[in-house]
């Protein structure tokens, strides 16, 4: 599904380079459960930026269901992940504009599908996440646990190939991010192919696999059994 | 191709459908007080757009209407150059009671003459006389009131009456008083008023008249002229005849002027007198300057429309840049870049039609009848606010043009920044 060849990204720092991403390889499979651990400045977020298509590599090659994504225009960029990515942020990225349900509406109206479909859907989404009290409330109205739920409802309700969530409990308590993490494996568990970025060991563990990155570099890549 | 077209057309329908949803959401979560001054600064933009330069025609209409309203009427039957008075006068009347859609006459019976106010006093021939040139008209004191309601000028005194055989009254600008000017080509009369004795003299004959009232209509042709009952004119001027030196008519509204004269025409009345509708009777400056001032409105309305675009691009790029997070989660969760311009396209829009809604209740409803009721007191003129609603319109169509540019180039600048760094803040 996700086949990343020699990838490397390097950031101008004055006259030097700073390589986040050296020479990386993987190939991420239908229906797994990836989790991407390793130190602050250890080019996970990055990794997850050029795989979200977010940012451009500065070499190598990612292919996405057998599309060469580098390839893309920046307009088939944005379709492709409309069609085909779902992407929960660390700091849940809600628009504060729009209710819980309008959150989760919007990238399944881009679609192009109906406004009732686009209700059901995102109702059913929201339902998913546990937020089936809380759809009509505005972004301010909600719990960061609730805002990031919101943010994984709004992710995956398109139906997304891949789903990437980048460090998504960083800024929740422990309870509320037990909750995240079973929502994750709840969907995991229907098939949905996850790809997340966390520092916190005792969630890489209940993944089926964990990728190891220091200084840019795949140093570990571990089936969890 | 076709397809290839068709497709682009679904998509621009999407982003059509999402941006109007995304808008409406911003517009309804929008901070109250920032969007009323939002639509304050855009009914003040489109009052720009629509009063300054309709004030400054209006100017120039309140001269073209006091023109018509207390001298010409809807048409003006004159003397050839050279000629004294309009042969057949009488005769041209009947033509003119019979015209279709006819309301009313007045005839005016005139002659150059001069006043003099200080005659008692001078005994000394040589010694400076207190004296002008006018143009002297013998009126039907009721006759004329009901068609021109000139009484309703005076700003002294009273208006004539059919019995005032020993009374005039003069127009503002032969009193010193009211047009200070004193040049050898136009003189002024000084210490006069109500009550003044001044004699007049024409065709060789002298009479002492009292000053009974005095008129200020803003039209030269009449603040210039001394009136006193026809009687007393043709008496004063030797004249036995009733030939007059202008007739003027007003016709029903919905008269078509311009085919009424040409009935004149048919009749021959062309060979005896010069016909003209009220616009061919305006003075030939009050045309240029109608002209001039109608140029200068629409040099301001474009200054005016610039200023609109630029305060509506101020404000979206405003509210766009201090957004960037807002619009790059957009882009990131997949939400075309046509989309998010749409949706500020449509904000511009929404700003613009409630900036031109209020700015017309306020022109159309309050505005322009106040100003007609209560012109404003110009110099030349009492000026009006000229705002027709295809001017408006037009005008209303042009600013949301505008609207959609000035909305589209900053929607356009932020939607292009880097979309990661845009979510990051970076």
């Amino acid at each position: 599904m996700i086949k990343i060849s020699n990838l490397s990204k390097k950031f101008k720092n004055g006259d030097s380079d700073i390589i986040a991403l050296h020479d990386v390889s993987i190939t991420i499979s239908t229906g797994d459960f990836v989790s991407v651990t390793g130190r602050s400045g250890s080019g996970k977020s990055t990794l997850l930026y050029q795989l979200g298509l977010l940012d451009h590599p500065s070499s190598g090659q990612i292919i996405i269901d057998d599309v060469d994504v580098n390839k893309l225009s920046s307009n088939e960029r944005t379709v492709f992940r409309l069609e085909k990515l779902g992407y929960v942020f660390q700091d849940y990225a809600i628009l504060p504009t729009l209710s819980a349900l309008e959150n989760v509406m919007l990238p399944i109206l881009m679609q192009g599908k109906t406004r009732t479909y686009a209700i059901e859907k995102a109702k059913n989404s929201l339902i998913k996440v546990g937020l089936s009290d809380r759809m009509n409330n505005m972004p301010s109205q909600l719990s960061g646990g609730q805002q990031q739920r919101v943010s994984i409802a709004r992710a995956i309700a398109h139906d997304p190939k891949i789903l990437f969530a980048d460090e998504p409990t960083a800024n929740l308590d422990s309870e509320t991010s037990e909750q995240i993490i079973k929502t994750f494996l709840n969907l995991n568990s229907e098939g949905q192919t996850i790809v997340m970025v966390t520092h916190e060991l005792e969630f890489a563990l209940r993944t089926k696999r964990i990728i190891t990155l220091a200084d840019g570099e795949i140093i570990k890549d571990v089936i969890n059994q | 191709m076709i397809q290839n077209f068709k497709r682009k057309i679904a998509s621009f329908k999407i982003s059509m459908h999402v941006g109007s949803f995304l808008a409406v959401r911003d517009i309804k979560n929008s901070n109250k007080w920032t969007t009323i001054l939002i639509v304050f600064v855009m009914t003040l933009t489109f009052l720009n757009l629509v009063v300054v330069s309709g004030i400054l025609v209006g100017l120039i209409e309140g001269s073209s209407v006091a023109n018509k309203k207390y001298y010409a009427g809807d048409i003006i039957i004159s003397p050839y150059p050279n000629e004294g008075y309009i042969r057949e006068s009488q005769d041209i009347i009947k033509k003119v009671e019979k015209l279709p859609g006819f309301k009313g006459y007045t005839a005016r019976y005139g002659t150059g003459g001069r006043i003099t106010s200080n005659y008692r006093e001078t005994l000394n021939p040589n010694q400076v006389t207190n004296t002008t040139a006018s143009f002297i008209v013998g009126i039907n004191p009721d006759r004329e009131n009901s068609l021109t309601t000139i009484s309703d000028k005076l700003i002294e005194g009273s208006f004539i009456t059919s019995s005032d055989v020993d009374s005039v009254v003069l127009g503002s600008d032969l009193l010193f008083k009211y047009s200070p000017i004193d040049s050898p080509s136009q003189q002024t009369l000084k210490n006069v008023g109500i009550g003044s004795k001044i004699l007049i003299e024409m065709n060789g004959n002298k009479k002492e008249f009292i000053i009974k009232g005095i008129l200020k209509t803003k039209v030269n042709d009449v603040d210039l002229r001394v009136f006193m009952n026809e009687t007393i004119f043709r008496k004063l001027s030797g004249r036995s005849d009733l030939n007059v030196y202008e007739i003027v008519a007003i016709f029903n509204p919905g008269t078509d002027i311009s085919i009424t004269k040409s009935f004149l025409i048919d009749q021959g009345v062309d060979q005896r007198a010069v016909i003209k509708t009220f616009e061919e009777a305006e003075p030939k400056f009050l045309q240029d300057i109608k002209d001039t001032f109608g140029m200068l409105g629409n040099i301001i309305g474009s200054i005016g429309l610039v200023v609109a675009s630029i305060t509506i691009f101020i404000v979206i790029f405003v509210n766009a840049i201090t957004r960037r997070r807002y619009i790059g989660i957009l882009k990131g969760i997949g939400i075309s870049v046509t989309a998010i311009q749409i949706s500020y396209i449509i904000q511009a829009l929404f700003y613009a039609f409630l900036g031109v809604f209020f700015g017309s209740i306020l022109v159309f409803f309050i505005l322009k009848p106040f100003l007609l009721a209560n012109p404003i007191n110009f110099p030349f003129s009492d000026g009006i606010l000229v705002a027709t609603i295809g001017g408006t319109l037009t005008r209303s169509l042009i600013l949301f043009m505008a609207t959609i540019f000035a909305g589209y180039i900053p929607s356009l600048i932020v939607v292009r920044q880097n979309t990661l760094d845009a979510i990051l803040g970076r």
